[in-house]
């Protein structure tokens, strides 16, 4: 049987295997000037200068490194000037947008990360044609012993000068310890990549759900941490809630008097109803649009209580007293700064209306109260 | 003792007398210059030396550094060169003569040395226990000392070994080595505080002593590249050497090219991330006027430059490429130090004639002249050194 396998057919090449590594160093230079192509030197730890003595080409991987050096900093370019400068610019310290020092280290980070992951990558997947493992050396007496206490030095059988007693003579000739000849089934072992085997494949699939499941017991279920919420839970008080600081129990507090807040105006006219009746003048003139504005607010503000035309008849059912017509000879007879005081103030039961309607809103709805007077109660001028 | 198989088939030769006379000339020469100098314009002439004296420290100590990590570290390719570092390390000698005329016009170099300023000034009261003319003097007298004393012993035991062969020696000056780093850290590191960031004396970068270690280190291997290749050329050194030990030469300029940035733009950009006028006030003034130009220069001149000439692996074995190369650090250190220094003297643009011209070659043959004289009486190899047989075959 074991004849049958070595033939010459099946031969990989053959190996010779040396104790000592000064022997090496004499077959490669023997080797290169007898001009073979196809042959390697295997040996457990470098031995430096034998690179050199085979007169190999320089790898080209440092080109590769080089290309993906620059791609992963052009990537962290874009990336910086697209993100921060572009798609969402934030203003750090005062700096412009694309504040070019800010972004080195990334840029810098990207380089050596492309340029090292990248470079292994393309070694082992391209070079090494990881996964496939069939290399016909695999496994043998020749390689287990060069992994540990020989050196070896193999040549193949495609060689244009391969000749097996040629070969075997030649290493005989420098002392070989043992020589070996390797053999292979063609149907068994190949040289072609295997990165889309199914088997390959499936294989980084189960990687990949392993990894992000125990990424994900471990960061949402192990690890957990609780969101940050501490800018939403402050030691401070909400609308209407009590506190034990201020004597009188109340959590909102009034504003001291004499004061009034920012961004808010000042009455004059507080408790003084006659006087603002007086004093206060309706600066608006009854035009469309101003009497447009008077009755969308007043028939959001006012109608509930006092009904769509200001009689009085509310749709509260009696959830809340019913308001007097606003037609009644006493307001027909206000001027508008008096009516003005009500919606500042409110009257009895009615609220102020104040913080929901602005100054201009308010006068324009006392506009719209006038209309409505005159409609309901035209004068004999008004017909004619 | 002697071990037959250690021994190294060395003939020495003496440097030719040509180097001696050219060193000679261009000392002569620069000395005239910087005489004339110092009679036209003391102060300009006071900044100029400063960058010399600094260079020229860079150069000896960086040496001395260099003597210290090959003991360290067990190299061996380095060995057959080490002498050369050892001769190189003698530069250190002649700082005491260039410290006399610096010392002696301190006043127009340094701020906080008039004491009517610093009584004025809150800042520099505070600073006043360690800005001071005395304990400035003692701080050099310490770290000369020191240096001294190191480089005594670094090169004594060497040449000792060139006769006796004794291994044990070997193990004394990686001791003397292991010694020697904390206290060049310390001294190197307080020298570049005192005759460089002191200039401005209100101004603080916490990272200065390493940007300074790591130019003068650069300056160092650019010398010990340049000399190295020249001799091995020129059959000074033992036969074996070439592109493989070259490589190591390059590869280590190419590192501490890509260190020096990385110190440099850590000092920059932490000064400009923070904005702080106390700090910022130091870069805003190599931004004025012509300076600008020249601080973008230093991105090119010690850091594009080298690195491009030295990427691709065959620049690393060229020697013409690698001389080159080495020249060119040198001098990128010479202009980084201008660059430190400078702007105090100059605050709008950056000062240049023939001044700035004669420092340089003054300082140039004052170099070759040290290195003649130092070379003269000892072996360019140091053939008693147990690795130097495995430094020899030393391969990639
Ligand atoms: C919550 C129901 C309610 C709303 C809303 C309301 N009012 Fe009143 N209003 C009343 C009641 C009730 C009175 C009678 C108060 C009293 O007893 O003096 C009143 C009285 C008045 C009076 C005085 C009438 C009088 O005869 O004394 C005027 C004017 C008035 N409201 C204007 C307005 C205006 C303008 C608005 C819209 C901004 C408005 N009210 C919104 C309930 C309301």
């Amino acid at each position: 049987m074991d004849n049958q396998m070595n033939t010459s057919e099946n031969l990989y090449g053959v190996g010779a295997l040396f104790k000592d590594p000064n022997k090496i160093v004499k077959v490669v230079e023997k080797l290169v000037e007898l001009g073979y192509k196809h042959w390697d030197v295997h040996s457990s730890y470098p031995l430096h200068g034998i690179p050199k003595r085979m007169r190999l080409k320089w790898s080209p991987l440092g080109y590769v490194a080089l290309i993906l050096g620059l791609t992963g900093t052009l990537t962290g370019l874009f990336l910086t000037w697209w993100t921060m400068s572009v798609d969402y610019p934030l203003t750090i310290g005062g700096k412009p947008w694309f504040s070019f020092p800010a972004f080195v280290p990334v840029l810098f980070e990207l380089t050596v990360l492309l340029a090292s992951v990248g470079t292994a990558i393309v070694m082992l997947f391209i070079i090494f044609k990881f996964p496939n493992n069939q290399h016909p050396l695999h496994d043998t007496e020749y390689i287990n012993k060069v992994s540990v206490d020989h050196f070896g030095v193999f040549i193949e059988a495609k060689d244009e000068l391969f000749e097996l007693e040629k070969v075997k003579s030649l290493f005989n000739d420098f002392g070989a310890d043992e020589i070996i000849e390797i053999a292979y089934d063609r149907n068994e072992v190949t040289f072609k990549p295997k990165v889309f085997d199914v088997k390959f494949i499936s294989f980084l699939v189960v990687i990949a759900i392993i990894t992000s499941s125990v990424a994900y017991l471990f960061n949402n279920k192990i690890l957990y941490l609780p969101p940050f919420d501490f800018m939403l839970k402050q030691f401070r008080l909400g609308p209407q809630e009590s506190s034990t600081f201020f004597a009188d129990g109340f959590g909102m507090r009034k504003p001291p008097a004499g004061t009034v807040a920012r961004n808010q105006e000042f009455y004059p006219f507080k408790n003084k109803p006659d006087e603002a009746g007086m004093k206060l003048v309706n600066p608006l003139l009854a035009t469309q649009e101003n009497l447009e504005l008077g009755r969308n607010k007043f028939n959001t503000f006012c109608s509930p209580c006092h009904g769509w035309r200001g009689e009085g008849d509310s749709r509260l059912n009696g959830q809340f007293p019913n308001p007097p017509s606003l037609h009644s000879e006493k307001v027909r007879n206000w001027t508008d700064g008096r009516i003005y005081h009500v919606i500042m103030e409110g009257q009895n039961v009615m609220p102020s209306y104040a913080s929901q309607l602005t100054e201009k809103e308010r006068w324009a709805v006392i506009l719209y109260i006038r209309s409505l007077q005159r409609a309901l109660n035209a004068k004999q001028e008004d017909i004619q | 003792m002697i071990q037959e198989n250690l021994v190294i088939n060395y003939q020495r030769k003496p440097l030719p007398e040509k180097l001696f006379k050219l060193g000679l000339l261009l000392l002569v020469v620069g000395f005239v210059g910087v005489v004339l100098a110092y009679i036209t314009n003391s102060a300009r002439a006071s900044f100029n030396l400063l960058v010399v004296f600094t260079w020229i420290a860079s150069i000896g100590v960086g040496s001395m550094f260099f003597i210290g990590i090959e003991y360290l570290t067990g190299a061996v390719w380095s060995v057959p060169f080490r002498r050369v570092a050892e001769i190189t390390a003698s530069f250190v000698l002649v700082l005491p003569i260039l410290a006399i005329p610096i010392l002696s016009s301190i006043h127009s170099l340094y701020h906080w040395s008039h004491t009517e300023a610093v009584q004025v000034d809150q800042i520099l009261k505070n600073k006043s226990a360690y800005l001071n003319q005395t304990f400035f003097i003692v701080r050099l007298f310490i770290t000369l000392l020191l240096w001294f004393l190191f480089y005594y012993l670094f090169t004594s035991i060497s040449r000792k070994q060139d006769k006796s062969f004794d291994q044990s020696l070997t193990k004394k000056n990686t001791i003397v080595s292991a010694v020697f780093m904390p206290v060049f850290a310390v001294t190197l590191t307080f020298f570049a505080i005192d005759w460089l960031m002191s200039l401005e004396p209100h101004w603080y970068s916490t990272i200065f002593g390493v940007y300074y270690f790591a130019g003068s280190f650069l300056a160092a291997l650019g010398v010990f590249t340049f000399v190295s290749i020249s001799l091995n050329e020129n059959g000074f050194l033992v036969d074996g050497l070439g592109s493989e030990h070259y490589y190591s030469m390059g590869a280590l300029i190419f590192a501490f090219t890509n260190f020096w940035a990385y110190i440099a733009f850590s000092q920059f950009m932490l000064i400009w991330y923070a904005n702080l006028p106390e700090e910022t006030f130091w870069f805003i003034n190599r931004g004025v006027g012509s300076w600008l130009y020249f601080s973008i220069g230093i991105i090119f001149v010690k850091f594009i430059v080298p690195y491009i000439l030295l990427l691709p692996q065959p620049a690393k074995m060229d020697p013409l490429r690698l001389k080159i190369a080495a020249l060119w650090v040198l001098f990128a250190h010479y202009y980084d130090l201008f660059w430190v220094v400078m702007p105090t003297y100059s605050k709008g643009g950056v000062p240049f004639g023939w001044m700035e011209l004669v420092f340089p070659v003054f300082t140039v043959g004052l170099l070759i002249v040290l290195f003649y004289i130092f070379a003269k009486n000892v072996n360019l190899v140091p053939i008693g050194d147990p690795k130097l047989k495995r430094g020899l075959e030393f391969h990639l």
